[in-house]
């Protein structure tokens, strides 16, 4: 068996007084792209927040490589190898691209490696070489994404969480950010748990996914094997079989409820 | 008036705004990086001070100072370690008190410490420099010097080295610098220190003319007048803003005697009314 990663067992998070994550478990293997499915206020970002640390848990156990981390500040968990790319990019916006780029690397002592890394990452977007030395507000939304998810592989991370990528932008450009994702995957063994609205491309990208809504996983298995199911496919892929139309949709249950 | 007094003028306004300006870059810093106004600013300045009195007896004249600068950074480290921190996200108003109320504190302390009367302090630099036909005490050029050299310095490493760089991260976005793995908390204290030792330098500089005195913090109020006229939040704009100030108070009152000592607060007002946002608007220069 490969190694875990990232395991969550009976996790619950409070936003205020809402409940957001009611007992989810997931589990995230060495080298693997995992996505969590879900539409709005289904609990997604709140999972990947908890994870990191921006939000405390209320019960059960976030294990990194085995070791506890739930509950402690964010830039300890990262320093733990926790790569959180947020929704919305959040790019520092008065700093250069260099300068963001290497904050990811904040902890690192390895001149070298992290030059060579720089490289890499530069190699995966040569958009963000042209552009070393701009600001990051004068960057484009998908320029945005790219130093997001850059400036996050600057830290070497055992584990990258990445929310929303596809958030704003056109569908060409969710092509090849995806695209590299896959890429940084295979060819860099990065491990990434995935959150995402658009549920066609995190299948296609993930090798297994995760269902949540209102708060809690309602389905997982192989990404191949969800796009298949009849309830994926209506809810999330918008496809739906021939006869369930119009009115008699809003009717159907849903298998899981 | 001959121009030669103009220019004397000048040069004073000039040195008395370089020294509201030690006191505001301290507090926009802590600003920049907190949200928070620190209202007890101006005592830090006083602070620095006293503290350098002792230490100056003990270990010499620069020895002193610099044991009394890095004294006071330790203070602001803690003050903001042990306090300061567990107050944020509180309301403004209860940050305004807390500030205020250290104020109090501080200069409460001082006062039972070495007593309420000013107490004189050695001149750095006796006698004073001709330049050109121009006699200025040689304290006066020092002050200048020094707000000088430490915007440098601080320009340096805010702009040059990890930390610094770092630092300005955390103060445009505090979730995503965490994600960084940037100790936020830590570097918000690093800034109070830097802040409070800002705040010696100015106290220090400006102890040969006010004295050391419990009341010297009420300059404190004259350089946040100044930091709302430059632009708040904008380190170029608050000196701009002091040295403004600095500038206009001896001839305004030479002119309108009877302004004594409120015409920084008008101006203030009148930057207020017609430009709220200050001369130098943060937004336009948002760099630490």
């Amino acid at each position: 068996m490969s190694d875990v990663v990232l395991e969550i067992n009976n996790l619950e998070t409070y936003y205020g007084p809402i409940m957001a994550i009611r007992g989810v478990s997931l589990k995230v293997n060495q080298g693997e792209i995992v996505a969590v499915l879900g539409a709005n206020g289904a609990g997604k970002t709140t999972l990947l927040k908890t994870i990191s640390g921006a939000l405390n848990s209320s019960k059960g156990e976030i294990l990194l490589a085995g070791r506890p981390v739930q509950n402690r500040d964010p830039d300890w968990v990262a320093a733990q190898g926790v790569a959180h790319v947020p929704e919305g990019r959040e790019v520092f916006p008065f700093l250069t691209v260099y300068e963001n780029l290497m904050l990811g690397a904040y902890r690192r002592r390895d001149a070298k490696g992290i030059a060579g890394d720089l490289q890499m990452v530069y190699e995966y977007f040569p958009a963000l070489k042209e552009r070393t030395s701009q600001m990051a507000c004068y960057l484009s939304g998908g320029q945005q994404q790219m130093l997001a998810i850059g400036r996050a592989c600057m830290s070497r991370p055992r584990l990258m969480l990445l929310d929303e990528p596809s958030l704003g932008l056109s569908p060409v450009l969710v092509k090849s950010i995806f695209q590299v994702i896959r890429r940084l995957n295979q060819e860099q063994g990065i491990t990434v748990l995935l959150v995402e609205q658009n549920a066609v491309v995190a299948l296609q990208t993930s090798q297994r996914a995760y269902v949540m809504e209102v708060g809690g996983v309602v389905m997982d298995g192989a990404s191949a094997e969800l796009a298949q199911s009849e309830d994926i496919r209506e809810f999330y892929l918008g496809q739906k079989s021939a006869g369930v139309r119009g009115t008699r949709r809003w009717k159907k249950r849903k298998t899981w409820r | 008036m001959t121009s030669q007094d103009i220019l004397n003028l000048l040069l004073i306004g000039i040195s008395q705004g370089c020294a509201y300006g030690l006191v505001a870059l301290g507090f926009v810093l802590i600003y920049k990086a907190t949200e928070i106004v620190n209202f007890s600013h101006g005592e830090f300045m006083m602070l620095g001070g006293f503290v350098s009195l002792p230490l100056i007896a003990f270990f010499g004249f620069w020895p002193g100072i610099i044991c009394a600068v890095l004294a006071m950074a330790v203070t602001g480290f803690l003050l903001d370690s042990l306090v300061m921190r567990r107050i944020i996200g509180e309301s403004q108003a209860s940050v305004f008190i807390l500030t205020v109320a250290f104020g109090f504190i501080f200069r409460s302390f001082a006062g039972m410490v070495w007593g309420w009367e000013a107490i004189p302090f050695p001149d750095f630099f006796t006698g004073s420099l001709n330049v050109g036909g121009l006699t200025m005490r040689t304290n006066r050029i020092a002050i200048i010097v020094a707000t000088v050299v430490l915007c440098v310095l601080l320009y340096a490493f805010f702009s040059r080295t990890k930390v610094g760089i770092a630092m300005q991260a955390a103060s445009q976005n505090q979730l995503a610098a965490y994600y960084m793995s940037i100790p936020v908390k830590t570097l918000v204290s690093v800034v109070w220190a830097l802040g409070a030792a800002v705040a010696a330098v100015a106290g220090i500089f400006n102890a040969p003319f006010t004295q050391v005195d419990t009341h010297v913090g009420g300059l404190g109020l004259k350089a946040l007048a100044g930091a709302i006229v430059g632009g708040f939040g904008s380190i170029p704009g608050a000196l701009l803003g002091c040295i403004l100030i600095g500038v206009m108070e001896p001839f305004s009152d030479l002119f309108f005697p009877t302004l004594k000592g409120v015409s920084a607060y008008a101006l203030m007002l009148v930057v207020l009314f017609v430009r709220p946002e200050g001369l130098i608007a943060q937004t336009f220069a948002k760099k630490v």
